[in-house]
Protein backbone atom coordinates (compact mmCIF):
# COMPACT_ATOMS: atom_id res chain seq x y z
CA UNK A 1 0.00 0.00 0.00
CA UNK A 2 2.85 2.42 -0.41
CA UNK A 3 0.99 4.49 -2.98
CA UNK A 4 -1.41 5.14 -0.61
CA UNK A 5 0.80 5.94 1.25
CA UNK A 6 2.52 8.56 -0.98
CA UNK A 7 -0.91 10.16 -1.59
CA UNK A 8 -1.41 11.05 2.21
CA UNK A 9 2.33 11.76 2.60
CA UNK A 10 0.83 14.95 0.51
CA UNK A 11 -1.29 16.19 3.33
CA UNK A 12 -0.06 14.98 6.22
CA UNK A 13 0.62 17.67 9.09
CA UNK A 14 4.12 17.93 10.68
CA UNK A 15 3.15 21.10 12.83
CA UNK A 16 1.31 18.96 15.60
CA UNK A 17 2.13 18.12 18.80
CA UNK A 18 2.73 15.00 20.30
CA UNK A 19 -0.24 14.06 21.94
CA UNK A 20 -2.12 10.80 23.23
CA UNK A 21 -5.30 9.38 25.11
CA UNK A 22 -5.94 11.10 28.65
CA UNK A 23 -4.12 14.39 27.80
CA UNK A 24 -6.11 17.45 28.20
CA UNK A 25 -6.05 19.74 24.79
CA UNK A 26 -7.11 22.93 23.51
CA UNK A 27 -8.17 22.73 19.73
CA UNK A 28 -8.43 25.49 17.90
CA UNK A 29 -10.72 24.68 14.91
CA UNK A 30 -10.94 27.53 12.22
CA UNK A 31 -14.95 27.64 11.51
CA UNK A 32 -16.32 30.03 8.30
CA UNK A 33 -19.17 31.38 8.63
CA UNK A 34 -21.17 33.62 6.46
CA UNK A 35 -17.45 33.81 4.51
CA UNK A 36 -15.60 35.64 7.56
CA UNK A 37 -13.13 32.99 9.56
CA UNK A 38 -12.90 32.93 13.37
CA UNK A 39 -11.15 30.25 15.48
CA UNK A 40 -13.46 28.57 17.41
CA UNK A 41 -11.99 26.61 21.12
CA UNK A 42 -12.60 23.16 22.20
CA UNK A 43 -11.01 21.95 25.15
CA UNK A 44 -11.18 18.86 26.50
CA UNK A 45 -9.72 15.24 27.54
CA UNK A 46 -8.77 13.37 24.29
CA UNK A 47 -10.51 9.82 24.82
CA UNK A 48 -9.45 7.98 22.04
CA UNK A 49 -7.37 8.32 18.62
CA UNK A 50 -7.76 5.58 15.32
CA UNK A 51 -7.17 5.21 12.54
CA UNK A 52 -4.01 5.79 10.53
CA UNK A 53 -2.68 7.84 8.13
CA UNK A 54 -4.38 11.12 6.79
CA UNK A 55 -7.58 9.03 8.32
CA UNK A 56 -6.69 9.05 12.19
CA UNK A 57 -9.34 11.11 14.14
CA UNK A 58 -9.12 11.99 17.68
CA UNK A 59 -12.07 12.31 20.12
CA UNK A 60 -11.85 15.15 22.89
CA UNK A 61 -14.77 15.34 25.89
CA UNK A 62 -15.58 17.93 27.86
CA UNK A 63 -18.39 18.57 30.39
CA UNK A 64 -20.30 21.71 29.11
CA UNK A 65 -23.07 22.82 31.66
CA UNK A 66 -23.46 19.32 32.80
CA UNK A 67 -23.60 18.23 29.85
CA UNK A 68 -20.90 15.93 27.93
CA UNK A 69 -19.48 16.85 24.48
CA UNK A 70 -17.73 14.83 22.27
CA UNK A 71 -16.27 15.71 19.46
CA UNK A 72 -14.36 14.32 16.74
CA UNK A 73 -11.17 15.54 14.74
CA UNK A 74 -9.42 14.40 11.86
CA UNK A 75 -5.88 14.55 13.52
CA UNK A 76 -4.68 15.86 9.40
CA UNK A 77 -7.42 18.40 9.30
CA UNK A 78 -6.84 21.40 7.49
CA UNK A 79 -9.57 23.17 9.50
CA UNK A 80 -7.29 22.51 12.59
CA UNK A 81 -5.78 26.07 13.64
CA UNK A 82 -3.52 24.98 16.45
CA UNK A 83 -3.13 22.19 18.93
CA UNK A 84 -2.33 23.23 22.46
CA UNK A 85 -1.24 20.02 24.92
CA UNK A 86 -2.50 21.73 28.38
CA UNK A 87 -1.67 18.98 30.48
CA UNK A 88 -0.52 15.48 30.34
CA UNK A 89 -2.25 12.45 31.10
CA UNK A 90 -1.40 9.35 32.92
CA UNK A 91 -4.06 6.78 31.73
CA UNK A 92 -3.53 2.77 31.45
CA UNK A 93 -5.87 2.02 28.31
CA UNK A 94 -6.00 3.69 24.94
CA UNK A 95 -9.65 4.01 24.72
CA UNK A 96 -11.07 6.25 27.70
CA UNK A 97 -14.70 5.77 27.19
CA UNK A 98 -15.40 4.50 30.75
CA UNK A 99 -14.93 8.42 31.27
CA UNK A 100 -18.69 8.87 30.03
CA UNK A 101 -19.95 7.45 33.18
CA UNK A 102 -17.80 8.76 35.10
CA UNK A 103 -18.23 12.36 37.63
CA UNK A 104 -16.28 15.02 36.72
CA UNK A 105 -13.79 14.94 39.86
CA UNK A 106 -13.45 10.90 39.08
CA UNK A 107 -12.26 12.19 35.32
CA UNK A 108 -9.47 14.80 36.78
CA UNK A 109 -8.64 11.50 39.21
CA UNK A 110 -8.22 9.40 36.62
CA UNK A 111 -6.28 11.28 34.26
CA UNK A 112 -3.86 12.81 36.33
CA UNK A 113 -0.47 11.65 36.99
CA UNK B 1 -12.37 11.77 -25.90
CA UNK B 2 -9.30 10.78 -24.59
CA UNK B 3 -8.63 7.65 -22.43
CA UNK B 4 -5.99 5.92 -20.33
CA UNK B 5 -6.08 2.45 -18.84
CA UNK B 6 -4.79 1.88 -15.28
CA UNK B 7 -5.31 -0.29 -12.28
CA UNK B 8 -7.40 0.30 -8.68
CA UNK B 9 -4.48 1.19 -5.64
CA UNK B 10 -7.40 1.65 -3.40
CA UNK B 11 -9.14 4.21 -1.12
CA UNK B 12 -8.43 6.68 1.30
CA UNK B 13 -9.87 10.57 1.84
CA UNK B 14 -8.13 13.95 1.07
CA UNK B 15 -8.84 17.33 2.10
CA UNK B 16 -10.10 19.81 -0.50
CA UNK B 17 -9.67 23.64 -0.11
CA UNK B 18 -12.47 24.09 2.47
CA UNK B 19 -10.70 21.65 4.61
CA UNK B 20 -13.24 19.17 3.83
CA UNK B 21 -12.24 15.48 3.50
CA UNK B 22 -13.32 13.64 0.75
CA UNK B 23 -13.50 10.15 -0.38
CA UNK B 24 -11.25 9.38 -2.90
CA UNK B 25 -10.00 6.49 -5.33
CA UNK B 26 -6.10 5.91 -6.25
CA UNK B 27 -5.48 4.75 -9.74
CA UNK B 28 -2.08 3.79 -10.80
CA UNK B 29 -3.02 5.17 -14.74
CA UNK B 30 -0.65 4.53 -16.99
CA UNK B 31 1.66 4.87 -18.79
CA UNK B 32 -0.22 3.48 -21.60
CA UNK B 33 1.41 2.55 -25.50
CA UNK B 34 -0.41 2.94 -28.96
CA UNK B 35 -0.23 -0.41 -30.13
CA UNK B 36 -2.46 -0.04 -33.25
CA UNK B 37 -4.45 3.06 -34.84
CA UNK B 38 -7.60 2.09 -36.51
CA UNK B 39 -9.11 4.52 -38.81
CA UNK B 40 -12.42 5.03 -41.21
CA UNK B 41 -11.08 3.78 -44.52
CA UNK B 42 -8.86 0.66 -43.78
CA UNK B 43 -11.28 -0.70 -40.24
CA UNK B 44 -14.29 1.04 -40.42
CA UNK B 45 -14.02 3.49 -37.56
CA UNK B 46 -11.44 5.38 -36.20
CA UNK B 47 -10.10 4.02 -32.78
CA UNK B 48 -6.45 3.62 -30.81
CA UNK B 49 -5.45 0.63 -29.16
CA UNK B 50 -3.88 1.33 -25.91
CA UNK B 51 -1.92 -1.41 -24.13
CA UNK B 52 -0.93 -1.34 -20.58
CA UNK B 53 1.03 -3.36 -17.65
CA UNK B 54 4.21 -4.14 -18.60
CA UNK B 55 5.37 -8.00 -17.63
CA UNK B 56 8.23 -10.65 -19.20
CA UNK B 57 8.04 -10.89 -22.64
CA UNK B 58 7.31 -14.71 -21.82
CA UNK B 59 4.13 -13.71 -19.97
CA UNK B 60 2.31 -13.21 -23.12
CA UNK B 61 1.22 -15.83 -26.03
CA UNK B 62 3.39 -15.22 -29.53
CA UNK B 63 0.45 -13.70 -31.67
CA UNK B 64 0.35 -11.05 -29.29
CA UNK B 65 3.89 -10.73 -28.81
CA UNK B 66 4.10 -9.66 -32.72
CA UNK B 67 1.29 -7.57 -33.00
CA UNK B 68 2.81 -5.92 -30.34
CA UNK B 69 6.29 -6.25 -31.67
CA UNK B 70 4.95 -4.61 -34.79
CA UNK B 71 4.18 -1.16 -32.43
CA UNK B 72 7.66 -1.56 -31.03
CA UNK B 73 6.56 -1.75 -27.82
CA UNK B 74 7.15 -3.87 -24.90
CA UNK B 75 5.41 -6.92 -23.56
CA UNK B 76 2.02 -5.16 -22.37
CA UNK B 77 -0.57 -7.22 -20.43
CA UNK B 78 -3.78 -5.21 -21.02
CA UNK B 79 -4.61 -4.50 -24.33
CA UNK B 80 -8.25 -2.21 -24.88
CA UNK B 81 -9.77 -0.21 -27.79
CA UNK B 82 -10.53 3.65 -27.21
CA UNK B 83 -13.16 4.83 -30.01
CA UNK B 84 -13.27 8.46 -31.54
CA UNK B 85 -9.25 8.87 -29.54
CA UNK B 86 -8.61 12.70 -29.99
CA UNK B 87 -5.14 12.90 -30.78
CA UNK B 88 -5.73 10.24 -33.37
CA UNK B 89 -2.32 11.24 -35.15
CA UNK B 90 -0.80 9.19 -32.37
CA UNK B 91 1.58 7.04 -33.90
CA UNK B 92 1.95 3.30 -32.91
CA UNK B 93 4.33 3.25 -29.81
CA UNK B 94 3.58 6.74 -28.55
CA UNK B 95 3.05 7.13 -24.86
CA UNK B 96 -0.27 8.23 -23.56
CA UNK B 97 0.70 8.99 -20.09
CA UNK B 98 -1.80 10.04 -17.25
CA UNK B 99 -1.19 13.65 -18.13
CA UNK B 100 -4.22 13.85 -20.36
CA UNK B 101 -6.20 14.78 -17.20
CA UNK B 102 -5.95 17.85 -15.41
CA UNK B 103 -7.38 18.27 -11.75
CA UNK B 104 -11.06 19.45 -12.26
CA UNK B 105 -12.06 17.26 -15.51
CA UNK B 106 -15.01 15.25 -14.80
CA UNK B 107 -14.36 11.20 -16.40
CA UNK B 108 -16.06 8.01 -16.56
CA UNK B 109 -14.12 5.32 -15.10
CA UNK B 110 -14.76 1.33 -16.12
CA UNK B 111 -14.12 -1.67 -15.02
CA UNK B 112 -15.18 -5.18 -14.19
CA UNK B 113 -16.84 -5.34 -10.40
CA UNK B 114 -16.29 -7.78 -8.16
CA UNK B 115 -18.13 -11.21 -7.61
CA UNK B 116 -20.15 -11.84 -5.21
CA UNK B 117 -21.08 -15.15 -6.45
CA UNK B 118 -24.72 -17.21 -6.38
CA UNK B 119 -27.15 -14.24 -4.66
CA UNK B 120 -31.00 -14.38 -3.32
CA UNK B 121 -33.28 -11.77 -5.17
CA UNK B 122 -32.95 -9.66 -1.81
CA UNK B 123 -29.09 -8.59 -2.49
CA UNK B 124 -29.21 -8.85 -6.21
CA UNK B 125 -32.32 -7.19 -7.06
CA UNK B 126 -32.89 -5.42 -3.72
CA UNK B 127 -36.09 -6.90 -3.45
CA UNK B 128 -37.97 -6.36 -0.08
CA UNK B 129 -38.31 -10.06 0.86
CA UNK B 130 -41.73 -11.75 1.46
CA UNK B 131 -44.28 -10.48 4.99
CA UNK B 132 -43.17 -10.93 8.30
CA UNK B 133 -40.85 -13.20 10.45
CA UNK B 134 -43.95 -14.07 12.81
CA UNK B 135 -48.10 -15.24 12.12
CA UNK B 136 -46.97 -18.63 11.42
CA UNK B 137 -44.37 -17.64 8.67
CA UNK B 138 -40.77 -18.68 9.37
CA UNK B 139 -39.31 -19.15 5.70
CA UNK B 140 -40.04 -16.10 3.70
CA UNK B 141 -37.92 -13.45 4.77
CA UNK B 142 -35.92 -13.22 1.68
CA UNK B 143 -38.49 -14.98 -0.24
CA UNK B 144 -38.97 -13.51 -4.01
CA UNK B 145 -42.21 -14.05 -4.12
CA UNK B 146 -44.85 -15.00 -6.82
CA UNK B 147 -42.91 -15.10 -10.32
CA UNK B 148 -45.80 -15.51 -12.34
CA UNK B 149 -49.42 -16.33 -12.54
CA UNK B 150 -51.01 -19.46 -13.29
CA UNK B 151 -53.73 -20.31 -16.14
CA UNK B 152 -52.34 -16.93 -18.03
CA UNK B 153 -49.41 -17.02 -18.80
CA UNK B 154 -48.51 -20.06 -17.06
CA UNK B 155 -45.04 -19.52 -17.73
CA UNK B 156 -42.49 -17.49 -16.21
CA UNK B 157 -41.24 -14.19 -18.39
CA UNK B 158 -37.95 -14.17 -19.86
CA UNK B 159 -36.15 -11.91 -17.75
CA UNK B 160 -37.39 -12.26 -14.66
CA UNK B 161 -35.52 -11.13 -11.92
CA UNK B 162 -34.41 -14.14 -9.41
CA UNK B 163 -31.53 -15.40 -7.53
CA UNK B 164 -28.23 -16.35 -9.40
CA UNK B 165 -24.72 -15.40 -10.23
CA UNK B 166 -23.66 -11.55 -8.90
CA UNK B 167 -20.97 -9.12 -10.29
CA UNK B 168 -18.41 -9.66 -12.24
CA UNK B 169 -19.93 -7.60 -14.78
CA UNK B 170 -18.66 -4.78 -16.57
CA UNK B 171 -19.40 -1.55 -15.05
CA UNK B 172 -19.14 1.81 -15.63
CA UNK B 173 -19.02 4.95 -13.52
CA UNK B 174 -20.02 8.06 -14.89
CA UNK B 175 -19.13 11.40 -13.70
CA UNK B 176 -16.32 11.27 -11.85
CA UNK B 177 -14.35 14.35 -10.72
CA UNK B 178 -10.43 14.47 -11.00
CA UNK B 179 -9.52 15.42 -7.65
CA UNK B 180 -5.38 15.22 -8.15
CA UNK B 181 -2.85 13.90 -11.11
CA UNK B 182 0.21 13.06 -9.80
CA UNK B 183 2.21 12.52 -13.11
CA UNK B 184 5.97 11.73 -11.34
CA UNK B 185 4.35 8.48 -10.26
CA UNK B 186 1.49 7.75 -12.45
CA UNK B 187 -1.28 8.30 -10.14
CA UNK B 188 -5.05 9.67 -11.07
CA UNK B 189 -7.06 10.22 -7.73
CA UNK B 190 -11.02 10.42 -8.34
CA UNK B 191 -13.50 11.48 -6.22
CA UNK B 192 -16.03 8.92 -5.48
CA UNK B 193 -15.58 4.82 -5.78
CA UNK B 194 -14.89 2.42 -8.70
CA UNK B 195 -15.91 -1.10 -9.89
CA UNK B 196 -13.69 -3.35 -9.47
CA UNK B 197 -10.98 -4.53 -6.69
CA UNK B 198 -7.72 -3.89 -5.76
CA UNK B 199 -5.50 -4.37 -8.61
CA UNK B 200 -7.87 -4.76 -10.70
CA UNK B 201 -7.21 -2.93 -14.43
CA UNK B 202 -9.68 0.11 -14.71
CA UNK B 203 -10.56 2.21 -18.45
CA UNK B 204 -10.78 5.98 -17.29
CA UNK B 205 -12.09 8.04 -20.26
CA UNK B 206 -13.17 11.85 -20.59
CA UNK B 207 -15.97 12.11 -23.25
CA UNK B 208 -15.83 15.67 -24.41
Amino acid sequence: MDKRKLVEATQLRSDLPEFKPGDTVNVHVRVVEGGKERIQQFQGVVISRRGSGLNETFTVRKVSDGVGVERIFPVHSPRLAKIERVKEGKVRRAKLYYLRNLASKAVTQKTSA
Amino acid sequence: MSGILGKKIGMTSLFDESGEAIPCTIIEAGPCYVTQVKTADRDGYDAVQLGFDEVKETRINKPLRGHLARAGVKALRLIREFRDFNGAELKPGAEVRVDVFQQGDVVDVTGRSKGRGFQGVVKRHHFGGVGMTTHGQSDRVRAPGSISASSYPSRVFKGTRMGGRMGHSRVTVKNLKVVKVISESNLLIVKGSVPGAINSYVEVVKQR
